[in-house]
């Protein structure tokens, strides 16, 4: 018995050898957050609601680091923190650690990030794709959001350029081109997105349909698979996507359907159906809101990013996949979206209920009133995002068939 | 050469009885043992040093005065559903509705808050919310334990259903409150006024959730241990036949235990909504209601040990989010560690009540000679 504890504690001993060594070494004191000193870079801090295997919290984790070490900051990052008093905890101890910026990247996070705010008034709080900055009237409470309508747009045109070549070449008829979305929820930020995704298709495929359904959460794999096989069995022959897993990617790729993704390129999940995706490029906002906390100015309330300070953009095109020709098409619809010659909701171009539309109000400001008190329709097109950053396009157009509705 | 008759490598036999150090040991032991096969996990796959790893979840947990009182508000949330499982554990009767009671408070929270924000002064609205969440959650427990003692019918299934209705009940009424329409998030209930909301005791946010939790903790300690109805109930738990031989009415003690159980799970929900989340989401039980049936059980139902195994769960959490923010790894390596440690919290009382033998070996005898 004795040998037999000795022997144990021999098999302790040459375990706990090396990491009493390691401790030793004296790289124990970089856990933790310690007090700053006065020369410490300023810390700048995210929450984010998943983490890198969502891609929409990938979309920020990324560009947020890079962003930070050009600007010269210290990031101090928050994942899987819940639409909850989680994230008001998490602020909280962003604060404490010395943060002076803290950005959210999820809506749901908005009211508490609010709530943070005032608690702490000397700290910039910032809430992307929220929509309540403007009715809070909080001076260190901000918004921001980017013009994705347009990426989703060019994302249509390719989509359609797609659909083309299979009328072309016979795999289908024109009646036939029925597309699939996959969205989350039926909020206007998806609306938005479909929508400008199909507008784009059918500017240069005119006969396309398109079937949505929606899964009831922003990262769900197996609904979302499970979504992309409906639609593909419902007779869609190309599919994209709002929602954040690699569900619809792999359910196109073992379908050999071929998919318009979001969020980043998914080619190497989906090399054989993968055609090409628009995100968002969060660093232009990062190094904007950074650069105003170093010099001490303030923040605009609710910021939008466009095509133009590079906030929207077009991952990789897949030449395997994608029609002839994109590449060249895609330029010259980003050229005129650039320079106001196409407008991705221009009401010539779609129609509610079979009639044109000549003046909507849309529920901009985010009050308690739900009132649409704002004229968004003027100079022949749906001025989206120019109002306040979040999406508010809210409209039902003809040749989109909703296959259900899910608003959480 | 006689054969001889071949005995087992390792038996095993139930322990008579055992003195509370020899048990603390054992438990003890096995907490060291997983925290050695943790580190082992920790450098083999992130190449960590193992004890800034430990302490940086240590930091999580204490490493600031905020960071303790977000703790104690966890444990305290969790405590109040693990002590309100308990009594009906004691009983046998498999409760997995803690969920569904502590949902069914929130949304009787949520509705007075909304809908009598303008129509009550504060006080009255705290005082209205407070008895709405209390029969809310009693209601919700009562359903399930009536049906036991009248029809016989399966607890486990019954309560575990019932979690499911009350969660698309909130889930119907967010649609309707939803702030903005389209958004399906009700988001802070009354910004502005506070209508409704806790007040803050000495200035601590999270102070009053802990009280509260302190005092339910106490009266379910001296309920369970010194009353007539706690006796009475862990009589119907070792037997109902006993139970109806000494004339306790089995069905009374179901639906007296489980209105209390409901009680204090409603009492979870309000606290929830007007003192520490200020919203309703179908999550804001957060799992609660079956982490809870943890707790109880790895205290063995006594209530101030379940402080013990509740801050262990906290801690774990709490300390695997610091780590995947202090060392960039992903939230899963804290939930491997905390599944690790559970494993062997959860073996240790197989070793408790039972007793291994291995075979002595006759050759070692010889040669020892």
């Amino acid at each position: 018995m004795k040998k037999k504890l000795i022997a144990l504690m021999m098999c302790l001993a040459m375990v706990m050898m090396p990491m009493l060594a390691a401790c030793g070494g004296g790289n124990s004191g970089d856990s933790g957050d310690s007090g700053d000193s006065g020369d410490a870079a300023m810390k700048v801090g995210l929450i984010c609601l998943h983490d890198e295997n969502s891609t929409y919290d990938n979309n920020f984790l990324a560009s947020f680091e890079e962003s930070c070490k050009k600007m010269g900051v210290e990031p101090v990052i928050k994942k899987n923190v819940p639409e909850g008093q989680e994230c008001y905890d998490a602020a909280g101890e962003m604060v404490d650690a010395g943060c002076k910026l803290i950005i959210s990247d999820s809506f749901g996070h908005a009211g508490f990030m609010l709530q943070a705010a005032k608690d702490n008034p000397d700290v910039q709080f910032v809430s992307c794709t929220g929509d309540n900055a403007l009715v809070a009237k909080q001076d260190n409470f901000h918004n921001a959001f980017a013009s994705i309508y347009e990426g989703r747009y060019l994302a249509g045109v390719a989509a359609g350029m797609k659909l083309n070549e299979m009328i072309e070449k016979g795999d289908i008829t024109a009646e036939q081109a029925k597309m699939g979305y996959a969205g989350a929820f039926t909020y206007a930020e998806v609306v938005s997105g479909y929508t400008s995704f199909y507008l784009g298709a059918k500017s240069v495929c005119p006969s396309v349909t398109m079937d949505v359904t929606f899964t009831g959460s922003w990262y769900d794999e197996t609904a979302e698979k499970e979504a992309a096989n409906k639609l593909i069995q419902g007779g869609c022959v190309l599919i994209s996507q709002h929602a954040d897993s690699m569900g619809a990617p792999t359910a196109c790729e073992e379908a050999g359907v071929p998919d318009v993704s979001y969020n980043g390129s998914t080619k190497s999940a989906a090399p054989n159906t993968y055609i090409i995706s628009s995100r968002i490029n969060w660093s232009p906002f990062y190094e904007y809101a950074i650069q105003a906390v170093q010099n001490g100015e303030t923040m605009g309330s609710d910021w939008t990013g466009n095509l133009e300070t590079g906030s929207v953009e077009l991952t990789e095109l897949n030449e395997d996949v994608a029609a002839e020709g994109t590449a060249a098409k895609l330029e010259e619809v980003e050229a005129g979206l650039k320079d106001g010659s196409i407008h991705v909701f221009d009401t010539s171009t779609f129609t509610v209920d079979g009639k044109n539309l000549d003046s909507y109000k849309a529920d901009v400001e985010a009050d308690e009133a739900y009132e649409h008190e704002t004229e968004v329709i003027s100079d022949g097109y749906f001025h989206e995002s120019e109002y306040r950053s979040a999406p508010y396009f809210d409209l039902q157009i003809d040749g989109i068939n909703l296959l259900d509705t899910n608003f959480g | 050469m006689d054969k001889q008759k071949k005995e087992p490598l390792i038996h095993i036999t139930k322990r008579k009885e055992i003195s509370k150090k020899h048990e603390w040991a054992i438990r003890l032991g096995s907490i060291l043992i997983a925290l050695v096969v943790c580190a082992i996990i920790t450098t083999i796959t992130t190449h960590l040093n193992p004890i800034s790893v430990y302490a940086t979840m240590i930091d999580g947990s204490f490493g600031s005065e905020r960071k303790i009182w977000a703790l104690l508000k966890e444990l305290s949330i969790l405590l109040m559903v693990s002590v309100a499982l308990a009594p009906a554990f004691k009983m046998k009767f498999w409760n997995l509705g803690g969920g569904g009671q502590v949902m069914a408070g929130v949304l009787a929270t949520a509705t007075c808050m909304i809908t009598l924000d303008e129509k009550l002064s504060n006080g009255m609205l705290i005082f209205v919310s407070l008895i709405a969440a209390l029969i809310a959650g009693a209601l919700w427990a009562f359903i399930p334990a009536f049906c036991k003692a009248k029809w016989n019918t399966n607890e486990t299934l019954f309560t575990l259903m019932m979690n499911y209705v009350a969660t698309q009940i909130v889930a119907y009424y967010i649609i309707i409150w939803e702030t903005p329409k389209g958004s399906g998030k009700i988001g802070i209930i009354n910004p502005n006024t506070n209508a409704g909301w806790l007040p803050t005791v000495a200035g601590k946010q999270y102070l009053l959730p802990v009280l509260i939790s302190i005092a339910v903790t106490i009266f379910m300690y001296i309920y369970l241990r010194y009353s007539k109805q706690g006796y009475e109930l862990s009589v119907v738990g070792e037997s109902q036949n006993t139970a109806k031989y000494v004339g306790i009415n089995v069905g009374k003690v179901i639906i007296r235990t489980l209105i209390l159980c409901g009680l204090i799970c409603g009492l979870t929900g309000w606290l929830l909504v007007a003192g520490t989340d200020h919203t309703m989401t179908t999550t804001l039980e957060a799992g609660r209601g079956f982490l809870g049936v943890m707790v109880a059980w790895l205290a063995h139902f006594n209530p101030l040990g379940m402080v013990l195994s509740g801050l262990l769960m906290v801690f774990m959490s709490r300390g695997g989010g610091e780590i995947s923010t202090a060392f960039g790894l992903n939230k899963s390596f804290g939930d491997i560690l905390t599944g690790v440690i559970l494993f062997f919290v959860i073996g240790s009382e197989f070793f408790i009540n039972y007793q291994v033998h291995f075979r002595k070996s006759h050759r070692k005898e010889a040669a020892d000679v």
